[in-house]
């Protein structure tokens, strides 16, 4: 074996361990993130904190809504009459998701017509789907302003019909989003809970 | 140093960390060794029972949540609720003491402490001693003082178990200075335990009190073994290339 | 002129070149890097400086995770530390890494600081780095004081009760000078909060740009070796001192070695001993602070013990406090009392090299001494060690004199 040989061997032998060296410090950096990045979770308590919550609806009257909160997040529990039930199917045209489409914003159990697992009960999150502000309710039908009854976000004018369907023409992209919740009793709601789940 | 060597002088010193650590203990009273097993869960069980049925009524465990405790004990959720939440309803609460601080610090004159942190600032040694340390002294309010601390305001409240003891003492007069010197404890009364299952009591508890001090202590002892591995794998490659790179160095 | 040729010399990518037309990147390498020479016969005691920068960056990075949940409010503070260690995911490693950072930091600094000592590191050109260091080292000193009061355990708040009480036996505006620290007429919630923002604003940033000018002034003067010859004075036809590498790749891969196996050991300490025995974190300060009750035996964190050990030793406030400056600030005047005319142990004779075994048990004593009780014995033995811990210092200008030292060679020493 020449110099010249002997050279090349430690070459490669160098470029080979200064990878191997590389990798195995690059792969050890990643290790060490995921701690630091996992610590940035919500911790035990922000859970326990955001456990789920108890609506009693047991004495609610039909056109009434509550607000809670869930997770520090607005809920709207709305208690729908039977002329707001009646007016649901009425605008369908005007609604930009009239049929649900988006899943991400209710859970299967309230992708239907009504979008609730009791069609009197209407459970949405409020939080207007453009920006994050909280909507305003308002009931009253106002014919003449095209109105119907809904939700309308102060912040830029974004409506949504009595199950928090988008109208057309608005700056939210999407429905008013239904957070997970289950019926325990007839009169008590757990919000941060799926059906189904025990 | 060649690398045989090195790693069997830092596998010695992590064998002498692992050994050594918690107490370099702290001088006072000859304490009994708790020897407690931190890997046994079946103690751990037992000791968390023994808490929340005899401690958890003054003493709180504020840092402590149930589900943490489910989840290292082995316990289903049910278990843990028919169990040991008897006053909380939810898994993700902290133990909290049945009696209201300001009621206890009225009654005690002091408030009972927190318990999170008892076993880590007193060391298990010290608790299980103090747990087994009460003697009859009629001068105490409480009927009873302790050997370990001495006039404290704490009650035996093991006392069914244990029975009552006396402590026995002998008077030293060195230069006109009295000193008392402890004997050793004598039953007064028998308790529904005998004295090794009562100490096996007190083991359990204190394994308990140990493992809500710091819950992650078995997780960190698993995971640096992997770490270590990890940094010797790590040192071979990177010691090989910097032998290959200094081939250079004349 | 120069600038083309170097650009004829090295033809350089596109987004390099426009780089560096705008930033000095490449110069900065080459000066920094690439084409900084140091000595090719660093040994173990050279591993420190690079140590301490890895410490410092595990503390930075560790630090700002913590802030990110913890409290500065005497109410929460305890609470918020449990809160790290059981509720935050990972808290536990995080907080365990910061608190043995802590101890770490000492022990490589002060390890460093003996390898100037060793070496003569501070001697004529150094002397600037030398009180550049020493500043970082008071930095340090009070970014783990400050630091130790944040948990608001039992430790932290008698500790703290007993240093800033300290400067209470300065005549005259002892007082005025306590209550300005404290914010307060005893340590509360109002000084938590401002050692918070002392221990992670003001002192780090501090302690980041000493730092900087730290290595700037070493890279001016170049590093010293164990031989302590000056490099530069024997050049190559190429203008590289004959017996210097490059930093980069040579020092580099040597300090990377250095590091994993410091790593290995600070990972032991962080997974097996988080606790060290109740030297890194005491046990007294698992309890949260209490303001009626001091505990039983009350000592700093080990770093500072040395320097406890000769306040103590006086039993008078005012001198105690007197003699406690004066022994951490000595070592900064060391480039001028030591007189030796050459700079390593290696060539120093004998009173020197036993002057130094010597004060490196006195060190190690007082240490010792500063963790235990004040107890007779004790005093006696801490001011035995406290005046001979003077001694080492002052009657420095005089043994370095008449010390007979050994020729030094021209080329280090340097067995392939």
């Amino acid at each position: 074996m020449n110099e010249d040989d002997v050279d090349r061997i430690d070459r490669n032998r160098r470029h080979f361990l200064t990878v191997a060296t590389a990798v195995t410090g690059a792969v050890g950096v990643g290790f060490v993130a995921v701690p630091f990045l996992s610590s940035l979770k919500p911790s035990a308590r922000a859970q326990a904190l955001g456990a789920p919550v108890e609506v009693p609806i047991g004495s609610m009257q039909p056109g009434e809504m509550v607000r809670v909160l869930w997770r520090g997040r607005l809920v709207f529990v709305l208690r729908r009459s039977e002329a707001m039930m009646a007016r649901l199917p009425e605008s369908l045209a005007d609604l930009r998701d009239p049929n649900s489409e988006v899943a991400e914003q209710q859970p299967d159990y309230a992708a239907n017509e009504t979008r609730s697992v009791n069609p009197e009960f209407l459970v949405v999150e409020g939080s207007c789907t453009h920006l994050g502000c909280a909507p305003l309710e308002d009931f009253e039908v106002r014919p003449a302003e095209n109105w119907a009854g809904g939700f309308f976000c102060p912040c830029h004018g974004s409506k949504f019909d009595l199950a928090g369907r988008v109208y057309k023409g608005v700056p939210a992209p999407t429905n008013l989003r239904v957070p997970p919740h289950r019926f325990v009793r007839d009169d008590l709601i757990l919000i941060g809970q799926d059906t189904g789940a025990a | 140093m060649d690398k045989s060597k090195m790693f069997s002088r830092l596998v010695a010193v992590v064998a002498l960390l692992a050994a050594t650590e918690g107490f370099a203990s702290g001088g006072g009273a000859q304490l009994d060794a708790a020897d407690i097993d931190p890997g046994n869960i079946s103690s751990l069980q037992r000791g968390a029972r023994n808490f929340i049925n005899y401690c958890s009524g003054c003493h709180s465990a504020q840092y402590v949540r149930f589900n943490t405790i489910g989840k290292y004990l082995e316990l289903s959720e049910e278990q843990l609720v028919d169990n040991l939440m008897f006053n909380a309803d939810k898994t993700f609460e902290t133990i909290k003491a049945s009696m209201p601080a300001a009621d206890a610090a009225r009654w005690y004159g002091t408030a009972p402490p927190d318990l999170s942190l008892m076993a880590r600032a007193k060391g298990a040694d010290y608790v299980y001693n103090f747990l087994r340390g009460f003697y009859l002294d009629p001068a105490s309010p409480t009927g009873v003082d302790n050997l370990v601390l001495a006039g404290t305001s704490m009650p035996n409240v093991l006392w069914e178990l244990q029975g009552y003891q006396s402590a026995v003492f002998t008077e030293h007069t060195v230069d006109g200075v009295t000193s008392r010197e402890f004997e050793g404890f004598e039953h007064v009364t028998a308790g529904t335990l005998d004295a090794e299952d009562f100490d096996e009591f007190v083991r359990d508890t204190v394994n308990f009190l140990a493992y809500i001090a710091e819950p992650i202590r078995s997780d960190r002892r698993k995971l640096g073994v992997w770490v270590l591995m990890y940094l010797i794998v790590f040192g071979i490659i990177a010691l090989m290339l910097k032998k290959q790179i200094w081939k250079d160095v004349k | 002129m120069a600038r083309i040729e170097a650009e004829v010399g090295k033809p350089q990518g596109g987004l390099m070149k426009w780089i560096d037309d705008r930033f000095p990147f490449t110069e900065t390498m080459k000066y920094h890097a690439t084409e900084y020479y140091a000595s090719k016969n660093f040994n173990f005691w050279y591993v420190f400086g690079v140590l301490a920068f890895v410490v410092l960056a595990i503390q930075l990075i560790t630090g700002i995770f913590l802030t990110m949940n913890y409290k500065p409010a005497a109410a929460e503070a305890f609470a918020s530390v449990e809160y790290i260690m059981r509720d935050v995911e990972w808290g536990w490693l995080i907080r365990y890494m910061h608190s043995t950072g802590a101890s770490f930091f000492f022990i490589v600094v002060y390890l460093h600081m003996f390898r100037a000592m060793l070496y003569g590191s501070y001697k004529k050109p150094r002397e600037l780095i030398w009180i550049i260091g020493m500043m970082i080292f008071f930095v340090l000193m009070a970014e783990g004081f400050a630091g130790y009061l944040l948990p608001w355990g039992q430790m932290s708040y008698w500790g703290a009760q007993v240093i800033i009480s300290l400067f209470g036996a300065i005549p005259g505006i002892g007082e005025a000078l306590v209550e300005i620290i404290r914010g307060d007429y005893s340590i509360s919630d109002i000084t938590l909060n401002r050692f918070f923002a002392l221990h992670v604003i003001v002192l780090p940033l501090a302690l980041i740009g000493l730092v900087f000018v730290h290595i700037v002034a070493l890279h001016e003067v170049g590093s010293n070796n164990p031989d302590g010859i000056e490099i530069k004075e024997n050049k190559g036809p190429d203008g590289v001192p004959l017996d210097g590498i490059a930093f980069h790749p040579y020092h580099t891969s040597k300090d990377l070695v250095a590091i994993i196996v410091f790593l290995m050991i600070f990972s032991a300490v962080v997974f097996f001993a988080p606790d060290m025995g109740g030297y890194f974190l005491e046990h007294a300060n698992f309890e949260p602070a209490n303001l009626t009750a001091t505990p039983e035996h009350i000592a700093p964190v080990w770093y500072f013990t040395p320097f406890y050990a000769i306040l103590r030793a006086v039993p008078d406030k005012l001198w105690g406090f007197i003699l406690f400056v004066l022994a951490v600030l000595l070592p900064v005047f060391l480039p001028w009392l030591d007189r030796a005319r050459v700079k390593s142990i290696r060539y120093r004779g004998w009173i020197y090299k036993s002057a130094l075994t010597m004060f490196v048990v006195t060190f190690l004593s007082l240490g010792w001494l500063g963790t235990q009780p004040a107890e007779d014995i004790y005093v006696l033995a801490a001011r035995i060690f406290s005046v001979l811990y003077f001694a080492f210092f002052l009657l420095m200008p005089y043994y370095t004199t008449i010390d007979k030292t050994k020729p030094v060679p021209d080329r280090v020493v340097y067995h392939g």
